[in-house]
């Protein structure tokens, strides 16, 4: 692939320290943003999708900490940056935004403030001039009459108008990279359909690159080009979009995609991944998937599989997915 | 055959006071019928009133208007007292089996308290037996009696809630949004497991959830509601198959589809912001995002009336 | 969904598998603030040692409390004296001794009653609400509108001295802040999702206060509790330093620093040894209580 990349994640791995040994949260994870484009990292709760991201932003919480790889923002690397030099990037370069926005918003100052907050943290222009910024953006992320909404305190606002405040935030400074942390986990369907329709939006019209992590693989199918699964602080599988949901090749991912219950036929039995995502720091000695895994044999649970194309730009850690 | 009902709501309404003088009206003028042995699915956005309707038939909050009545016997004017030992009959399962459960107990004493409360068994250790068949029930090894919530994964934790749900042998379970704290996979065990003890104990639910796909896989019939009213009730299978209100139209549409190649389709999106339940909509409460809303619509409230096997409160279902 | 870093850490702290047997989270939080806290430690290792010399004074000492020895008034430390003799000829360490056991039951003891008191009303005034609340709630700011020195040496001088009326005073003046505690404690518990699925299975009033709510008090209560005996310590050494409270020849440690105070340039060690016995006892406490706090006080830990 030829095209440019925004942002290129080479074998991070991001542990915590507990009492208890060293977590590996993200385990050798590499990836690319290409310039533009929407990349999906999938997995269940505790997976590592959010550490991934969290090790992008920088902003791990005590006890978390990068211990190896790089993060090459259009090649310049991440991980060695004190944190003054990260916080000129963050919310200029790299922006995120979470699942709860009533939590990331202050309660007591009104939200168009907080926008133009954002954007004076970055830029030397006048207030007013912020103000005529943070109007506009508000427009573009679709809040309708924007001077008044921007007097707004967060809790006057709907969940689906406090995400929006959330974007707009997050895309005043035009960020080469947008990390959506669950955009829509919090929020009711129809709002979810128009949070999405926002996002891609955005990337077409102001070329943003955006990570989305999520866990439901319909907001995944609906919006990547590019996807990730990721299963106990690993990827297991990567490819486009289609070839993704066409041929999955992982058991891991296979078991996901057929725990998505049906909205046309009444299932009489739901498919489910059986036993629990394994302990971090107890994790199988060979394929971390195996316990639970219908196909595993003697040499998954001895021997830890690699991560191997299938086909172009496909790759699955497993050696039944690659026959 | 015939169908007997179990509860049924007529006139339901529930205001809650808010600032000022002003009232929240969460739910108005619901009519509701559970039959017996069903899976009766209520489905609806966040802060539609499902989870107040659902807290509100079993009197977990006292209703402002309307009666409820519980296999014939009416339960909205009896006293508490009075309505205690029915309270055996009808049980609630949780949404967040985070806080649902109280950190300083242990398991064994979860699920005790109600079989306590209402004298189930005469000796402790009946108890302790009784409890250890319902965790079996529930898929709960018996060796975590002794243990205290916070040491179970949020799965688990919601094994404890139902295996407390089934305690009192009841007749209803209201299962008030299950399984969005849980993971997909983990979800789908808990329905199986939900319809396999609905099978086995010969129970009804009435089924609170935000998720279709849920609700599509349990419930035999569907209600949908939108602030606080009824506006499509029906056979699943048709509701899904055939949504006839605008509203219900717009909430499947929106589900993201498992297809990357669904993606080119262009889905409808619902326009506007959801209307304040404390000053709602004048006739239609939907008129304001309906894109097919006429004059009638926003002046004259439509009932619930039956079209197609099923009852749809709109003036043009037929039409559009 | 919670926070995934958050998530992950107790996934691997209390996955089911590592816990087998141990089970108590109390006994797991104090292990916790063990571990992190070694200033809560040494405090409870100094209160520890405070509570063994009173309970064992007889047995550490060769003097009784009262024992004169005129000859030998105002004498320096020495090796049979070890922090010297007061202006009657009595040892200042047997002294010490006996008056840390009028000094940590007064302590202990008020702030025990003004605990069960506080939390017995503060839970009937946040969990029945209505009328029960307001008459509750005004006393309580009543109560807390007084200087409780002032209002401690009210009821001092109506009732009289001695110990027993010492405990009285000091329970009522700080009964007021514990009830207003457990009360906002209780109002957030009482909308918890477990109290609702208790009153679902029709538990009564009662016992939902009982075995829901006051449990579930307690963490905050045992941090109340070391911050309050300071407190307790600290009014009645003023209450004996200004004369209401214990009396002569008992000994207490306030009284020590009373009785001393003409000697402070000649003699120091008579008002400072009970000044730095006082300092100590309130200083532990007050970090144990903090200790408990970080650990005990979900909310806090956030911050």
């Amino acid at each position: 692939m030829d095209e440019a990349i925004t942002l290129s994640v080479r074998d991070l791995s991001t542990s915590f320290f507990s009492e208890k040994g060293e977590v590996k949260a993200v385990d050798h994870v590499s990836f690319d943003v290409p310039h533009g484009s929407i990349v999906g990292l999938v997995g269940e709760s505790g997976c590592g999708k959010s550490m991934t991201a969290r090790s992008i932003m920088k902003l791990l919480k005590y006890p978390g900490k990068i211990v190896g790889g790089e993060i090459l923002l259009e090649g310049r690397n991440l991980v060695p940056l004190s944190e003054r030099d990260m916080s000129l990037i963050r919310g200029e370069e790299i922006a995120m935004i979470f699942q709860e926005p009533m939590t990331s918003l202050n309660p007591v100052v009104p939200v168009g403030k907080q926008v133009q907050e954002a954007i004076l943290q970055h830029r030397k222009i006048s207030r007013e001039e912020a103000k005529k910024k943070v109007l506009h953006m508000l427009e573009m992320v679709g809040i309708s009459e924007p001077e008044k909404r921007y007097r707004c305190y967060p809790h006057e606002l709907s969940g689906g108008l406090r995400q929006r405040v959330m974007i707009a935030m997050a895309m005043i400074c035009r960020p080469k990279l947008l990390i959506a942390d669950e955009p829509t986990t919090a929020l009711d369907v129809t709002v979810e359909a128009q949070i999405l329709e926002l996002l891609r939006e955005l990337r077409d019209t102001i070329g943003t690159s955006i990570i989305l992590i999520s866990h439901n693989l319909g907001v995944i199918a609906q919006l990547c080009d590019y996807v990730y699964v990721m299963y106990a602080g690993q990827v297991v599988e990567c490819a486009p979009v289609l070839e993704l949901f066409d041929h999955p090749s992982h058991p891991y991912t296979r078991g996901l995609m057929d725990s998505v219950r049906s909205l046309r036929r009444g299932d009489e039995r739901l498919s489910t991944i059986p036993g629990v995502v394994p302990n971090l720091l107890r994790l199988p000695q060979g394929c971390r998937f195996a316990p639970r895994c219908p196909m595993a044999g003697e040499g998954c649970r001895s021997c830890p599989p690699e991560l191997k194309a299938v086909s172009a730009g496909h790759l699955v850690r497993c050696p039944y997915g690659q026959r | 055959m015939e169908k007997k009902i179990l509860l049924s709501a007529r006139g339901l309404s529930k205001d809650f006071p808010v600032s000022g003088k002003r009232r929240l009206h969460a739910l108005s003028q619901v009519d509701l019928d559970i039959y017996q042995g069903e899976t009766l699915a209520l489905v609806g956005e966040s802060g539609c009133g499902k989870s107040t309707l659902g807290r509100t038939l079993i009197r977990l909050i006292p209703a402002t208007s309307g009666s409820i009545s519980f296999e014939g016997q009416d339960i909205s004017s009896v006293s508490e007292k009075e309505f205690r030992p029915l309270r055996s009959k009808m049980q609630i399962i949780f949404q967040d089996p985070y806080a649902s459960l109280d950190p300083r107990m242990t398991v064994r004493d979860i699920i005790a308290e109600p079989l306590e409360t209402h004298h189930v068994c005469a000796t402790a250790k009946e108890t302790t037996q009784r409890v250890t068949e319902l965790m079996k029930a529930a898929g709960l090894p018996a060796e975590y009696l002794y243990r205290y919530p916070h040491q179970f994964s949020g799965g688990q934790r919601q094994r404890i809630g139902i295996a407390r749900a089934l305690a009192l042998k009841p007749k209803l379970i209201i299962c008030d949004e299950p399984v969005s704290a849980l993971d997909v996979s983990v979800q789908n065990q808990i329905l199986n497991l939900l319809k396999d003890l609905q099978a086995e104990f010969g129970l009804t639910y009435l089924f609170i959830s935000h998720d279709l796909s849920v609700v599509r896989f349990l419930s035999d019939r569907t209600c949908v509601m939108f602030l606080g009213k009824l506006c499509e009730v029906g056979d699943t299978a048709q509701v899904y198959g055939k949504p006839m209100h605008p509203y219900t139209r717009f909430l499947l549409g929106a589900i993201p589809e498992i297809d990357p190649r669904a993606r080119g389709e262009k889905r409808p999106l619902l326009q506007g912001e959801l209307p304040s339940p404390i000053d709602p909509p004048s006739g239609c409460r939907f008129h304001t995002r309906c894109p097919y809303a006429t004059e009638r619509c926003r002046t004259e409230e439509p009932q619930l009336r039956n079209v197609e096997g099923r009852q749809v409160a709109c003036h043009r279902c037929e039409e559009i | 969904m919670r926070d995934e870093q958050e998530e992950m850490l107790t996934m691997q702290m209390e996955a089911p598998e590592d816990v087998l047997g141990e089970a108590d989270t109390l006994k797991d939080q104090l292990k916790r603030m063990a571990r992190q806290n070694k200033l809560a430690v040494v405090s409870a290792v100094v209160i520890l040692l405070f509570v063994l010399g009173a309970i064992f004074a007889p047995v550490l000492t060769p003097y009784e409390f009262d024992q004169q020895d005129v000859i030998n008034r105002l004498a320096s430390p020495s090796a049979e004296h070890l922090l010297g003799t007061d202006e009657l000829g009595r040892d200042v360490l047997t002294r010490l001794l006996y008056g840390s056991r009028i000094s940590l039951l007064v302590g202990v003891v008020p702030t025990v009653i003004s605990m069960l008191a506080g939390a017995v009303l503060g839970i009937c005034a946040g969990y029945i609400g209505g009328k029960t609340d307001v008459i509750i709630m005004r006393l309580a700011d009543i109560m807390l509108a007084f200087p409780s020195m002032l209002l401690a040496m009210v009821i001092m001088y109506t009732l009289g001295d001695g110990l027993i009326n010492i405990f009285l005073a000091l329970a009522l003046v700080s009964w007021a802040s514990v009830a207003r505690i457990v009360r906002s404690e209780t109002l957030k518990l009482k909308e918890s999702v477990f109290v609702e699925a208790a009153k679902s299975m029709g538990v009564s009033r009662l016992k939902i206060m009982c075995r829901h709510i006051f449990p579930n008090c307690l963490p905050s209560m045992i941090v109340l509790f070391t911050l309050n005996i300071p407190s307790a310590i600290l009014s009645e050494s003023s209450l004996s330093f200004l004369g209401i409270g214990i009396k002569y020849p008992q000994a207490s440690w306030g009284l020590m620093v009373n009785l001393g105070r003409q000697f402070l340039y000649t003699k120091p060690w008579l008002s400072l040894a009970p000044s730095i016995a006082i300092m100590l006892v309130v200083l532990a406490f007050n970090f144990l209580g903090d200790g408990l706090r970080d650990v005990l006080d979900p909310h806090l830990k956030d911050q």
